[in-house]
């Protein structure tokens, strides 16, 4: 028989996407119908109610438990399981008193931070980080403009760098950071303001057997008025610096004017030359190729499985994506459509990104109809949805077993742990056209109109 | 910028999924156990870090604190150094009137106006203390501090210390013993004939004796104590026994006739040293106070009702919330149900990197106060989590000889809502019972909170 069940507890306290991960293993088992396992924030109370749960008063610090199902005991039962196996691993660290703000972390030797609590409380632990002279990452979004100002400011002075708010992805000699695709080293330098623009022209540079130094991320908001590009700036002396950088990509949404202005004096300045990648002005996979070519490197065809579609009977396109930056190139380049971008943040409160949490998107290919061309990508790499086909693939067969087409723009690199062919070969067998180019599907999409 | 040249140590705070990502690539991380502030803090966390004198204000505050040499230079008459007319009291902990006093602390003030022979009887002192007539004060206005209800009168005699690095003084009168004493609250005749003895001869004796040899270093005294097994608060045997060393020779050449009573008094009490590392914590912290913007705390103090916070860059406000009921094991019948809520000044060793924050140094108390060893360490550990420095001088040898935690910064308490841990004596809650245990007690959250708030708000008007 299905009930409701609501449990409290006080004093223990997991991260969201932690949390999330737990709900959704509690809501696959059988007889489950929701399970929220969430901490108490007015957001998740507010969410818990619209679901028709009779709820105690509680405070942001308590961990809430709704279920409903005709299996409530089992799943709290296996909440008990999870959450001791989350707070085991805490004990064996408290026996050595772990950290318990950056500014104590960093008394150790460290050469980065990288912060992800959530946005109203990610100036805090970056602060320590510049204070401290360490380089940090903010991947928290939601932080306000006037302290991502002022964290640049006090950069400057301490002269470290500053990536984001907001950035999802960076590469630092080597090691990814955020979600990040496993890249070949190699000669290019990416600075990008937009995290899933940079993951599309890494991912090319390494099909193309180019390869990247170093991806610094330096939010999407540092080439605004109020920030100036003081991230930019700082970033692309450092790769100039570099030796094993040969060419830097510039990748960003049309920067500030003014702030353009600034940011063409220091490229001016350069030893290295910069090809840059302003998302209106030219595609990705455009500026990807240009960046070959300055390196005196063949132009591949990029790797794609367009498929069969009947040429006909198409009326209408939808785009569902992840990625920002992604979803604007694609909407430019088809021209018209109806786009929408899962990963904004309108969609991503109260729950995980889009890459990590397929729920939003299999509901929008649940959705679509007879006649529609659905245009979407899927992003590969470390801290990704370990195997997005296994959850999108059955929804992109239902769909297009129902006279839909899709078209799949898939960004990463065989390298990513979940691998750049096996995911295609997935898709395509769903009955997608694949590309690894989001500027080609989206021409193939527009062209199946 | 040496950023790029190899792969980092990165430090993650969040999400564990990002951690998770750099296991899988054999990244080395330390991760934070982050949690999020006290609510309703976060804005004024990010008002009062973002404050660009925080760093260098709390760097100057917490160096006040370390580098100040608490020297022990004399013992005199409260009425000759304190600014306190007749008809006045200090007491413990944050401001507080008869109305609001609790047992142990009309104890205290009736024991004194009968000490100060203001009255003739228990009745008349109750009327005029609640009358209005008696102007009570807290010490810590006055440079002084006074464990448990620390009531000071007039003709008291007061431990005198200066602080040879910054110039200030500070004073705290002297420990009668434990059981029935006037600082937890007794007034009966064999604590006033104790404390007329101490007027009439230790005073005195001990003045003389100092005036002679002093003076004392009590930094030197503390850091050797720490290493002997003390932690300065509730355990004060090893800095006790070093005092009576180097007071001895003094004694006897200042009044060889009562130097056998006064030795052996002092023998006979394992926490005459308190008071002295408390005058000594008082000199250290206010030399820290009043740095504009600092957010370190320079008092923690009860009153047997509140329990109220001070920090340097707030001046003298006080902020308070209740005080709690310690946790602890009781002497003879007494349990739980007879305790008064935390009283005392004492707590000015916690916040000058003793007591509870040394915890690790004292083996030897971990079972009276309830726990084991790696609960003692635990203790410790966890307040470098909310201290800004290690303590250069005090030391813990089980620690590999790292300096205690010191300088509670008020951001990181609301960061982390990890509370000062105090050890503390237990006061019964009727006045005129005395000690009834000893144990360690949480500060009310809200006094901190309260003061992150303020300072968040002298921060909006400063811009």
């Amino acid at each position: 028989m299905t009930r409701d069940a609501v449990l409290l507890r006080k004093g223990v306290y997991h991260d969201s996407v932690t949390l999330m991960r737990v709900s959704r293993s509690l809501s696959d088992l059988p007889g489950m119908r929701v399970a929220i396992v969430a901490m108490a924030t007015e957001l998740n109370l507010a969410l818990a109610r619209d679901l028709g749960f009779d709820l105690p008063p509680a405070d942001p610090g308590d961990l809430l438990v709704a279920l409903r199902g005709d299996s409530v005991d089992t799943a709290t039962g296996e909440l008990d399981h999870a959450l001791a196996r989350l707070s085991a691993s805490r004990t064996q660290a408290a026996a050595d008193q772990p950290p318990l703000t950056t500014l104590s972390a960093a008394r150790s030797p460290a050469g980065l931070v990288l912060v992800s609590v959530p946005g109203e409380h990610a100036f805090v632990e970056a602060l320590d980080a510049v204070h401290a002279g360490l380089p940090v990452m903010i991947f928290s979004d939601g932080v306000p403009v006037a302290q991502e100002r002022r964290l640049k400011l006090l950069a400057e002075e301490r002269d470290v760098l500053v990536m984001g708010p907001d950035c999802g992805t960076a590469v630092i000699a080597g090691v990814g950071l955020g979600f990040a695709n496993v890249l070949r080293p190699g000669p290019v330098g990416v600075v990008a303001a937009s995290g899933t623009g940079a993951q599309q022209v890494t991912s090319l540079l390494d099909q193309a057997g180019a390869g990247v130094s170093h991806v610094l991320g330096v939010g999407g908001r540092d080439l605004s008025a109020e920030v100036g590009g003081l991230s930019t700036m700082r970033a692309l002396r450092m790769l100039d610096d570099d030796p094993a950088t040969e060419l830097i990509v510039l990748v960003s949404k049309p920067p500030d004017p003014a702030v353009a202005r600034a940011v063409q004096e220091v490229v001016e300045t350069l030893g290295t030359p910069v090809v840059s990648a302003l998302l209106g002005e030219r595609d990705l996979t455009a500026a990807t190729e240009e960046a070959l070519r300055a390196l005196g490197r063949p132009v591949p065809a990029w790797e794609s499985w367009p498929g069969w579609s009947p040429t006909s009977a198409y009326t209408k396109l939808k785009g569902v994506y992840s990625g920002g930056t992604l979803c604007a190139e694609a909407s430019l380049i088809a021209g018209a459509g109806e786009f929408t971008d899962y990963g904004d943040d309108a969609y991503t409160r109260g729950r995980a990104h889009p890459m990590i949490d397929p729920t939003l998107r299999l509901e929008a290919l649940a959705r679509v109809e007879p006649g529609d061309v659905t245009l979407m990508d899927v992003v590969l790499g470390h801290g990704a949805d370990p195997d997005p086909a296994a959850s999108l693939a059955s929804a992109v067969a239902h769909a297009t077993h129902h006279g839909a087409t899709v078209v799949v723009a898939l960004i990463g690199t065989e390298g990513d742990p979940q691998g750049l062919h096996r995911q295609a070969a997935a898709f395509r067998e769903a009955g997608a056209a694949v590309f690894t180019s989001n500027a080609q599907a989206a021409r193939h999409a527009r062209n199946l109109l | 910028m040496t950023l790029l040249s190899v792969p980092p140590h990165v430090i993650t705070v969040g999400a564990g999924l990002l951690q998770e990502a750099l296991d899988a690539q054999a990244v080395p991380t330390t991760a934070v156990a982050w949690r999020p502030p006290l609510p309703g803090t976060a804005d004024a966390l990010a008002r009062v870090l973002a404050d660009p004198r925080l760093p260098a204000a709390n760097e100057r505050a917490v160096g006040r604190l370390t580098s100040a040499r608490p020297q022990l230079v004399g013992v005199r008459r409260a009425s000759e150094v304190l600014d306190l007319p007749e008809r006045m009291f200090l007491h413990a902990g944050p401001p507080i009137d008869w109305e609001r006093a609790s047992g142990p602390m009309r104890g205290a003030l009736i024991g004194a106006m009968l000490l100060e022979e203001y009255v003739r009887d228990v009745p008349s002192a109750e009327e005029q203390l609640a009358s209005g007539r008696i102007r009570l004060e807290p010490c810590h206005r006055h440079a002084t501090v006074g464990p448990m209800a620390g009531v000071v009168s007039p003709s008291m005699w007061m431990l005198e210390v200066r602080d040879a690095e910054h110039g200030g003084t500070a004073y705290c009168s002297l420990n009668e013993g434990l059981g029935k004493v006037l600082r937890y609250g007794a007034y009966g005749p064999e604590v006033l004939e104790r404390l007329r003895w101490m007027d009439r001869v230790l005073g005195p004796v001990l003045s003389a004796a100092i005036e002679l040899g002093g003076p004392i270093d009590l930094r030197a005294m503390i850091a050797q104590a720490l290493q002997m097994g003390d932690e300065l608060h509730n355990r004060n045997r090893a800095a006790t026994s070093l005092l009576l060393r180097e007071l001895a020779p003094w004694v006897v050449e200042a009044a060889a006739g009562s130097a056998a009573e006064v030795l052996r008094f002092v023998n006979g009490n394992d926490h005459f040293f308190l008071n002295a590392a408390m005058a000594a914590g008082k000199v250290s912290t206010d030399a820290a106070r009043n740095v504009p913007g600092s957010s370190m705390v320079v008092a923690m103090a009860r009153n047997g009702t509140d329990f109220g916070v001070q920090v340097s860059g707030l001046g003298d406000r006080w902020f308070t919330g209740p005080a709690g009921v310690p946790d602890g094991l009781y002497l003879g019948a007494y349990g739980p149900a007879d305790a008064n809520p935390d009283i005392g000044d004492s707590t000015i060793t916690e916040t000058s990197g003793l007591g509870g924050f040394a915890m690790a140094a004292s083996p030897a108390i971990v079972r009276f106060v309830g726990g084991e060893v790696a609960d003692a360490v635990a203790a410790t550990r966890s307040m470098y989590e909310i201290t800004l420095a290690e303590h250069p001088a005090y030391q813990i040898p089980g620690l590999g000889f790292r300096g205690t935690p010191v300088g509670i910064d008020i951001t990181l308490v609301a960061r982390t809502g990890v509370l000062p841990v105090v050890n503390t004596g237990i006061a019964g809650r009727v006045a005129g019972t005395g000690q009834v245990g000893a144990g360690l007690v949480k500060p009310p959250v809200e006094a901190f909170t309260a003061a992150l708030l303020a300072l968040a708000d002298d921060r909006k008007r400063s811009i």
